[in-house]
C-alpha cells in the first residue's frame, strides 16, 4: 500500500545539519612525512665547540674588515668650514636675524681654507646643515610628486600645504614647503688667482632627473608670495635641469645632513690655500642652525666615516674575548652535555 | 506548560510553528550587519577599526591608510566568507530536509507534501528506511503487534535498533481507520530531553476507548531517526520544525578559550597600556617641542593660531605610529596554526584505531594548546579504561562456584554437566539470564540469530546462556504489553509471555520482568541487578552469605557482578499490582518516582539464584598510558557509576593507584551527614600530614557521600581535591561528574574529561577539554567532545605529543609576533626624537605593511613543524610536560625577555644605521630601507636561533623569505612612480650597505647567542638537557644521510639485538618499546636509539662499520 514513495529515501541522505557520518569514509589517514610530522630535520644544538668557533670565526672576519674600513676612512681628506657665524658682520652678531632678513645688506663673504693633505680629484663639495629638520612631519610630506613629473598636472597640489597656491589661487609649481625652502647659498672657489670651477652637472640622481622631475615642467608662481622662503628658480629651465632643487628635494632623514653642491675636478696639493667667496643667503639663524662648507674626497666606503671601522674592530675584539672566556670556562668547569642526572626529577624522585 | 495536540484537526494547526527546519545563523539581509557585529565584539578588531578610521584623517596619518585597511579588510573578509560558506551549507542541508517529500493525511486523504509543510496534529506516514521528518507519536505500524524498529544513530549515536510500540488505545486500527482518526494528545512543551516523553492520549469517537492512555518515549518516533525492518509506520506530529527534541538540543556551544589565549589577551592588554603611555608621553613632548622649537623653524611654517584640535594632532599621530605594536597578523597566524594542529591530530596515523577503523578527530580546532596544559584528567571507567566488551566469565549458582579453576564458566565441565542434567537451580538461573533483559533477537534469513542489545552486560548474558543451550530465539509482541519470548532449550521450545517490564533506572539499579510460563500458566517475577539492589529484596529465610562472598570475590578480580533472583507470583497478587502499575505509568507528574515505588512493592522476597561475573577487559596500553601521564604530573580522577570494589580493582589493575604499602586508600563514606563529615575530616587530616611523604594517597568516595559533601562541605572537599593527586569516585551520576569537573575548574585547574558514553556527555562539555572515545556505547560522547579518539591509550600521544608541541609552537609564535612588531615600532619611536617629535614615519606604507604581513609572518609560520624534542624522548621523559602545564614558555617574564630583545634590537638597528648612513648618505628613502633590511636580517637569524629543528620547509621559508625580501624590493625599486625607485639597486651596489647589515646581525645576535649558550650549558632547563642527551646519543643527522643511515642500522641492529637481548630493558623503559604507538617506527629509530645508548665502545665501533658500508 505504500508503494508510491519513489525509492527516494533509502536511508542514504542523512538529513539535517551535522555531518552524516562522523567516522569519515577516508578512514585511515593518508601517510606522508608531512602529515605525520616526520619530515627529516636537523637539530643543531649549541655545543661549546660550535659556539666558540662561531665567535672566533666572526672575530677573524671582522677585524680585517674593520682595519680596511678604518684605513679607507683615514685616506679620505676632508675640509669642513663652518661659516654661518663668521659671515655675520661684526656689528650685527647680536642680531643675526635682522642681518639675514635685511635684503639691502650684502651677503657676500670670503673664507680662506687650507688643504691639509693632497686631495685627488674629483673633490666633492657639500654644504652641511645642522639642526635642520628636513624630516619634520609637516615638511617631509609637503610636496606633490605628480606635479613635479607631469606638466599637465600642474594643478595637483595635494599635500602641499601650506605652499599650495598663490593668494589668488593659481597653483605654485613646484609646490610645497620643501621646494619653497630651497637652499640658496652659493660658493665659488679660487686657488691663488685661478678660479676653481665647480662642476654642478650630474650632482643629482640620474633616476630623479629622468623619472621624477619632468623635462617639460617649468617653475610657475614660485616664490611669488609675500613670504620668501629660500632660493628662486629660473622659470625658463625645466625642473629636470634644476639640479640643486632635485638634490634638495631628496629629503634627509636626519637633522644633520650634507647635500651635494658640485665637483672640483682638479687635484689639490697639501697646503694650498683656497679662497671661497660665498653668498650667505640662507636663514639658519632663526633656529640656531649651523651651515658648513665641506670639501671631501671619497673612498670605496664613501666619505670620511670612522664608525664602521671602529665598530667592526670592537665587535671583532669582543668576539675574541667571548670565545676565549667561553673556552676558559669550558676548560675549568667542563660540563657533560645531556647528562640525565641533571634532570630535576632524577635528582628528586618524589617529584614536584 | 502543556501543549494540546488535536489529531487530524485542520482548524487548530496554526498554534505551533510549521516543520521548517532552520539551522541558519544569518539571512541574506542580516548577514553583513550581524556578522560585522559579531566580529567587532572582539577587542582586537575594535582596536584595528579605530586605528584604520583614524588613518583616514590625512593630517595625522603617518602612512597610507591602505596599510591598515588592506589587512583589516582581508581578515574580515576571510572570516566572513568562512561564516557565509558554513551558513550556506547549513541552508542547503536545511533545504534538502525541508523539501523532502512526505506522505501526510489531509482532510482524510493521503497527500504527498514537502516536509516543511507538516503541521502539528498531522498524521505522517513513513515507509521502511524513511527518515522521520518531525517528532511523532506512533499510532500504527505494519506489524500486527504494533511495534516498529528505529535507528537513532543521528540522535544519540547508538547504532543498535530500538523498538518502538504504538500506545495500547491504537492497537488494532487498520490503515483506513488511521486515516480518519481523531483525538487529542496532551504533551509537555518542547524540551531537549531525548530520553523522556511524558504525555497522554485520548481518542475521540468512534475510537472510543475513553481511557487516558499514557505515552512514553517508547511511543515516539523522533526527528532524524530512521525506520528500519518495518514496512510502514504512521504517527501524529507533536513537535515540528525547530521545536523538535533534536532541534531543541541543537545549538552552538560556547566557544572555549584556552589558557594560552587568555594569556595572550592579557599581554595584548599590557602592550595596549604601554602604547597609551608612550603616546601620552611622546604627544606631550611633541607639543612642547612644537611650541618651543618648531615655531622657530621657519621652513616648517607652523601657523600662529591652530585649530581647536591642534593639541591632539601629535598624540594621535603617535597613536597611529605605535598602532603596529599590536600585530594585526597575530590573529590570522594563530588561527592558521591552530587549524594545522587540529589537522595533524586528524592525520596522525599513530592515533588511528585499526580495530574500529576510527582515526582521531579534532572537532574543536581552537584548543590544542590546552592539551599541553592539562593538570587533571577525569576519566570514566567502563568503555574508557576498559574495552566495554563484556564476556561472561564466572558464576555462582546456589552457592556453587563455576569457572573458578579454568577462569571461564562456559568451559567448566561441572556447569555443562549440571545443564545437561537439568539441575533445577541451574535451569532457573539460565532462564533468568535469557529472559530478564531487553535484548531483541533478530533472525536473519539464513536462520542465524543475532542480538541487538542496549546494554553490553545483557548481551553477554544472553550470549552465554545461548552457549549453554538456552537460546533466546525470538520475541514476538502479539499485543503491545504482552510479549512472547521463545526459548529453545535443548531442542525443545519454551514459550513465555512477558507481562510487564519493570525497567532499569540508575536509581533502582535493577530491572525485573513479570513473565507467564505458557505451559504451566505460572507467573514469575524475574529480577536482575546490582548486589546492593537485589540482596535487600531477598527472601529473609535464604542464606545469602555465599552470594555475598561471591560478589566480593568477583569484585576483587575486577569483574562486574550481577545478581539474579526470582519469585513465583500468585495470580491475584499480580492482578492487584498490575492495576497499580498501569495507573502509575499513566501519571504525568513524577511518573518515574511513582513507578519506582510501585515496582518496589513487587520486588521482595526474591529467591536469589546466583551471581554472574562478567569480565570487562582493560583496553590495551591503559596502565602504561596512565603511568606515563601521571609521571607527566597529571592527576587522575576516576569517575564511575560502578561499585566501589570493582572500581578500586580496576584502578589497581591500571596503575591508577598503588597497592599497600606504597599507596594508601582513604575512604570517605557514611550514610548520614555526620558520618560523612567525620570521615571527610579524617581523610583531610591524613592527607595534610602525609603530603610530605613519598606515599601515594588516593581517596575514594561514593555517590551518596559525594552528594552530601558537594552540598555542605564544599570547601573542605576543595582542599582535599587540591591535596590529592588521585581520587576514585564511584556510584556517581552524570550530573555529579559534571559537578566535580566544575569544582576542579573553579580551583583554576585545567581539566580534561574523557569518556565514551552518554552519561559522560555533561562532564565532557563542562571540562576545559572534552575527549570522547568513539566506543561501543555509541558516538554520543565523541560528538559532544572536542577531540575524539579510538582508544584510551591514544590519550598520551594526544597530550604529550600534540598538546605539548602545540603549546610550544604557539608560545613561540605569539611572542615572536609581538617582538617583531615592537622592533619596528621602537625604531619609529627612536626616530621620532630625531625628527622633531613630529610623528614622521621612517618607513613607507608599503614596507610597513609588507613587513607585518609577509616578511615576518611567513617564515615564522613554519614553526608549526618545529619539534624541540623528538616524540620518543617526550614519551620517555613525560615529566617535561611541566614546562607546558606551568606555562613556563609563555608568561609575563618570558614575554619581558622578548620585549627587552626588541628594544635592544631596535637600538642596534637604528644606531648603526644612522651612524653608517650619516652626513651625505642620510637620504630618507635609503636610510629607511637600510633600517628595514637590518630588521629583516635580524628576524631571519632570530627565527633560526629560536627554532629547534629544521626541516627543508623551514629552511626554505626562512631563507626563501629572505631572498623574497630582496626580490620584492628590487621589483618595487624598478617602478619609476614608486617612492623608492632605484633605492634598492643603489643600496646593493654599495659595499657599506652589506657591511652595515653584517654589523647589525653580529651586534644584534652576538649577545643573544652568548646568553643563550651560557644558559644552555650552565643553567640548562630540562628541555635543554634532553635535547643534548638526544643529540649525544645519536650521530649528526643531516638531511640526506639520515635515511641511508637508518637503513644500515636496521641490518646491524638485527644481529646485535640477538647477541644482547637483555640490555634493552635495562636501558629503556620497556613499556615504550612494547607500546603499540611505537610499532611502526620500532624497527627504525627506536632500535637505533637503543643501539646508540649502548656503551660507547660498541657504538663507536659500530659507527665505523657504518661508514665502511
Amino acid at each position: 500500500m505504500m508503494n508510491h514513495t519513489g525509492a527516494s529515501a533509502t536511508g542514504s541522505s542523512s538529513g539535517s545539519g551535522d555531518g552524516a557520518n562522523p567516522r569519515r569514509n577516508s578512514k585511515r589517514p593518508k601517510y606522508s612525512k608531512f602529515t605525520q610530522q616526520e619530515l627529516p630535520a636537523c637539530k643543531p644544538i649549541l655545543t661549546p665547540q660550535w659556539v666558540i668557533s662561531v665567535f672566533i670565526l666572526v672575530g677573524v672576519i671582522f677585524v680585517p674588515i674593520g682595519v680596511a674600513a678604518l684605513l679607507a676612512s683615514n685616506n679620505v681628506v676632508e675640509i669642513v668650514d663652518r661659516y654661518d657665524a663668521a659671515c655675520v658682520p661684526n656689528n650685527m652678531t647680536n642680531d643675526k636675524l635682522s642681518y639675514i632678513q635685511n635684503k639691502t645688506i650684502s651677503k657676500t663673504c670670503t673664507r680662506v681654507l687650507t688643504v691639509p693633505k693632497d686631495m685627488n680629484q674629483p673633490i666633492y663639495v657639500y654644504y652641511q646643515l645642522d639642526n635642520f629638520y628636513q624630516n619634520h612631519r609637516r615638511y617631509v610630506k609637503s610636496r606633490n610628486d605628480q606635479q613635479l613629473r607631469d606638466s599637465s598636472k600642474a594643478n595637483e597640489t595635494n599635500y602641499c600645504d601650506p605652499e599650495k597656491t598663490t593668494p589668488d589661487g593659481s597653483p605654485i609649481v613646484p609646490c610645497g614647503l620643501i621646494a619653497w625652502s630651497l637652499f640658496n647659498d652659493t660658493y665659488s672657489f679660487t686657488r691663488g688667482n685661478k678660479n676653481l670651477t665647480v662642476n654642478k652637472k650630474d650632482i643629482s640622481w640620474k633616476s630623479d632627473r629622468d623619472h621624477k622631475f619632468g623635462k617639460d615642467v617649468f617653475p610657475k608662481n614660485f616664490q611669488n608670495g609675500t613670504l620668501i622662503g629660500g632660493g628662486k628658480l629660473d622659470p625658463n629651465k625645466s625642473l629636470s635641469e634644476q639640479e640643486d632643487l632635485i638634490v634638495w628635494m631628496r629629503t634627509a632623514a636626519l637633522p644633520t645632513f650634507r647635500k651635494f653642491y658640485g665637483r672640483i675636478e682638479v687635484d689639490l696639493k697639501e697646503n694650498d690655500t683656497i679662497t671661497v667667496t660665498l653668498e650667505n643667503n640662507y636663514n639658519t639663524y632663526s633656529f640656531n642652525g649651523k651651515k658648513k662648507l665641506v670639501l671631501s674626497t671619497s673612498s670605496w666606503l664613501g666619505g670620511k666615516n670612522d664608525f664602521l671601522g671602529i665598530a667592526y674592530l670592537t665587535v671583532g675584539g669582543l668576539c675574541f674575548f667571548l670565545a676565549t672566556s667561553f673556552t676558559i670556562v669550558y676548560l675549568i668547569k667542563p660540563r657533560k652535555l645531556g647528562d640525565p642526572s641533571y634532570l630535576s626529577w632524577n635528582r628528586n624522585p618524589s617529584g614536584r | 506548560m502543556k501543549r494540546i495536540v488535536y489529531i487530524n484537526d485542520e482548524s487548530c494547526q496554526d498554534l505551533y510553528c510549521d516543520n521548517r527546519v532552520s539551522n541558519r545563523k544569518y539571512t541574506l539581509l542580516n548577514f553583513l550587519p550581524k556578522n560585522l557585529w559579531e566580529q567587532f565584539r572582539r577587542f582586537m578588531n575594535q582596536y584595528f577599526l579605530l586605528i584604520a578610521c583614524l588613518q583616514l584623517w590625512s593630517l595625522i596619518t603617518p602612512v597610507n591608510p591602505a596599510s591598515t585597511w588592506g589587512p583589516l579588510i582581508i581578515i574580515f573578509a576571510v572570516s566572513a566568507t568562512k561564516e557565509a560558506w558554513d551558513d550556506y551549507n547549513r541552508y542547503l542541508s536545511d533545504k534538502q530536509a525541508n523539501e523532502k517529500e512526505v506522505w501526510v493525511v489531509k482532510n482524510g486523504v493521503r497527500k504527498h507534501i514537502q516536509a516543511q509543510d507538516i503541521c502539528v496534529g498531522n498524521v505522517v506516514w513513513l515507509r521502511e528506511n524513511d527518515e522521520v521528518p518531525c517528532d511523532l507519536v506512533l499510532i500504527g505500524t505494519s506489524e500486527p503487534q504494533g511495534t516498529c524498529y528505529v535507528e537513532t544513530a543521528a540522535l544519540d549515536g547508538e547504532t543498535d535498533l530500538k523498538t518502538r510500540v504504538i500506545p495500547p488505545t491504537c492497537v488494532g486500527l487498520d490503515s483506513e481507520q488511521l486515516h480518519r482518526i481523531k483525538g487529542v494528545i496532551e504533551c509537555p512543551n518542547p524540551d531537549k530531553d531525548i530520553r523522556r516523553f511524558v504525555a497522554n492520549m485520548r481518542l475521540f469517537p468512534p475510537f472510543i476507548d475513553n481511557d487516558i492512555c499514557p505515552l512514553t518515549i517508547n511511543n515516539t518516533l523522533l526527528q532524524s531517526c530512521y525506520l528500519r525492518n518495518t514496512e510502514w509506520a504512521c504517527g501524529v506530529a507533536v513537535y515540528t520544525g525547530n521545536e523538535t527534541k533534536l532541534g531543541m538540543s541543537r545549538g552552538i556551544p560556547e566557544p572555549k578559550l584556552t589558557a594560552m589565549d587568555a594569556m595572550i589577551d592579557k599581554l595584548t592588554g599590557a602592550i595596549f597600556l604601554f602604547q597609551i603611555v608612550v603616546v601620552v608621553v611622546l604627544g606631550f613632548a611633541g607639543n612642547v617641542w612644537k611650541d618651543t622649537e618648531a615655531r622657530k623653524q621657519w621652513y616648517v611654517k607652523y601657523p600662529e593660531e591652530g585649530p581647536w584640535y591642534e593639541l591632539l594632532v601629535i598624540p594621535l599621530r603617535f597613536e597611529l605610529l605605535c598602532s603596529i605594536m599590536i600585530p594585526i597578523s597575530i590573529k590570522v597566524s594563530l588561527d592558521l596554526m591552530k587549524s594545522l594542529y587540529a589537522k595533524f591530530i586528524d592525520w596522525d596515523e599513530d592515533m588511528f584505531d585499526a580495530e574500529t577503523k576510527t582515526p582521531a578527530h579534532a572537532a574543536n580546532t581552537a584548543i590544542s594548546e590546552d592539551l599541553g596544559q592539562v593538570e587533571y584528567i577525569l576519566t570514566d571507567k567502563t568503555g574508557t579504561l576498559t574495552e566495554n566488551r563484556m564476556i561472561f566469565k564466572r558464576c555462582c549458582i546456589n552457592g556453587i562456584f563455576f569457572g573458578n579453576e579454568s577462569g571461564d564458566a562456559l568451559e567448566d565441565v561441572e556447569l555443562l554437566n549440571a545443564v545437561a542434567n537439568n539441575i533445577p537451580h541451574v535451569i532457573r538461573f539460565l532462564t533468568v539470564m535469557t529472559l530478564c533483559n531487553t535484548v531483541i533477537p533478530i533472525k536473519s534469513k539464513s536462520g542465524a540469530i543475532s542480538y541487538k542489545a542496549q546494554s553490553q552486560d545483557e548481551d553477554a548474558l544472553v550470549k552465554a546462556a545461548a552457549q549453554l543451550h538456552m537460546v533466546l530465539i525470538g520475541k514476538n509482541g502479539n499485543i503491545i504489553v504482552e510479549v512472547f519470548a521463545e526459548i529453545n532449550f535443548n531442542g525443545s521450545i519454551l514459550q513465555y509471555e512477558v507481562l510487564d517490564i519493570l525497567e532499569f533506572t540508575s536509581d533502582r539499579k535493577r530491572m525485573s520482568m513479570v513473565v507467564k510460563d505458557c505451559q504451566t500458566g505460572k507467573i514469575f517475577l524475574l529480577s536482575k541487578g546490582a548486589d546492593e539492589a537485589i540482596f535487600p529484596c531477598s527472601n529473609s529465610g535464604q542464606q545469602i552469605r555465599t552470594f555475598m562472598d561471591a560478589v566480593e570475590q568477583y569484585a576483587q578480580l575486577g569483574l562486574r557482578t550481577l545478581c539474579l533472583g526470582w519469585r513465583e507470583l500468585k495470580e491475584d497478587e499480580y492482578i492487584e499490582w498490575s492495576h497499580m502499575f498501569k495507573e502509575a505509568s499513566s501519571t504525568l507528574v513524577d511518573r518515574e518516582w511513582r513507578l519506582a515505588e510501585v515496582c518496589q512493592r513487587l520486588e521482595h522476597d526474591l529467591e536469589i539464584l546466583g551471581v554472574t561475573a562478567i569480565e570487562d577487559r582493560l583496553q590495551d596500553g591503559v596502565p602504561e598510558t596512565i603511568e606515563i601521564l601521571r609521571k607527566a604530573g597529571i592527576n587522575f580522577w576516576m569517575l564511575t557509576g560502578d561499585k566501589q570494589s570493582t572500581a578500586i580493582q580496576i584502578a589497581l589493575l591500571c596503575n591508577f593507584i598503588s597497592s599497600e604499602p606504597k599507596g594508601q586508600l582513604l575512604f570517605i563514606n557514611g550514610k548520614t551527614e555526620d558520618e560523612v563529615a567525620r570521615s571527610l575530616e579524617r581523610v583531610l587530616l591524613t592527607m595534610r600530614i602525609t603530603t610530605s611523604e613519598p606515599k601515594e594517597l588516593a581517596f575514594v568516595v561514593d555517590g551518596w557521600a559525594l552528594e552530601i559533601i558537594l552540598k555542605q562541605y564544599k570547601e573542605a572537599f576543595t582542599e582535599l581535591a587540591i591535596l590529592s593527586r588521585t581520587a576514585i569516585c564511584c556510584r556517581v551520576t552524570p550530573s555529579q561528574k559534571a559537578q566535580l569537573v566544575e569544582l576542579l575548574k573553579s580551583c583554576d585547574y585545567r581539566t580534561l574529561a574523557i569518556g565514551d558514553g552518554g552519561n559522560d556527555v555533561r562532564m565532557i562539555q563542562q571540562a576545559d577539554i572534552g575527549v570522547g572515545i568513539s566506543g561501543r556505547e555509541g558516538l554520543q560522547a565523541a560528538r559532544a567532545a572536542d577531540y575524539s579518539i579510538g582508544k584510551f591509550r591514544f590519550l598520551k600521544r594526544l597530550i604529550l605529543v600534540h598538546g605539548r608541541y602545540s603549546y610550544n609552537r604557539t608560545a613561540f609564535l605569539s611572542q615572536y609576533s609581538f617582538y617583531k612588531s615592537l622592533l619596528i615600532c621602537f625604531i619609529q619611536i627612536i626616530f621620532s626624537f630625531l625628527s622633531g617629535i613630529s610623528g614622521t614615519s621612517l618607513f613607507n606604507s608599503v614596507s610597513l605593511m609588507a613587513y607585518n604581513v609577509f616578511y615576518t609572518s611567513i617564515p615564522v609560520l613554519t614553526v608549526v613543524l618545529d619539534k624541540d624534542l623528538s616524540e620518543r624522548t617526550v614519551m620517555q621523559h613525560p615529566q617535561i610536560l611541566i614546562y607546558c602545564q606551568a606555562g613556563r614558555l609563555l608568561n609575563p617574564s618570558t614575554f619581558a625577555g622578548w620585549f627587552g630583545r626588541s628594544v635592544y634590537h631596535a637600538i642596534v638597528v637604528f644606531l648603526i644605521t644612522i651612524h653608517a648612513y650619516a652626513d651625505e648618505k642620510s637620504e630618507m628613502e635609503e636610510l629607511s630601507m637600510v633600517a628595514l633590511s637590518g630588521c629583516i636580517w635580524l628576524q631571519a637569524f632570530v627565527v633560526t636561533l629560536e627554532m629547534n629543528s629544521f626541516t627543508i620547509l623551514q629552511i626554505l621559508a626562512i631563507w626563501g623569505n629572505f631572498v623574497a625580501f630582496y626580490v620584492i624590493n628590487f621589483i618595487v625599486s624598478s617602478i619609476p612612480s614608486a617612492g623608492m625607485y632605484t633605492i634598492m639597486f643603489r643600496l646593493c651596489t654599495q659595499p657599506s650597505y652589506w657591511i652595515t647589515m653584517v654589523l647589525i646581525v653580529a651586534l644584534g645576535m652576538g649577545p643573544v647567542l652568548a646568553l643563550r649558550y651560557f644558559r644552555y650549558t650552565y643553567r640548562p632547563s630540562a628541555i635543554n638537557i634532553l635535547q643534548q642527551a638526544e643529540r649525544s646519543r645519536g650521530p649528526i643527522y643531516s638531511l640526506g644521510m639520515l635515511e641511508s643511515q637508518l637503513k644500515s642500522v636496521e641490518k646491524d641492529v638485527a644481529s646485535l639485538s640477538i647477541n644482547q637481548p637483555k640490555s634493552r630493558s635495562s636501558v629503556y623503559e620497556p613499556l615504550l618499546s612494547d607500546s603499540p604507538t611505537a610499532t611502526r617506527r620500532s624497527i627504525g629509530p627506536s632500535a637505533f636509539d637503543f643501539f646508540q645508548s649502548m656503551p660507547s665502545r660498541i657504538s663507536s665501533s659500530y659507527m665505523r662499520n657504518c661508514k665502511d658500508n
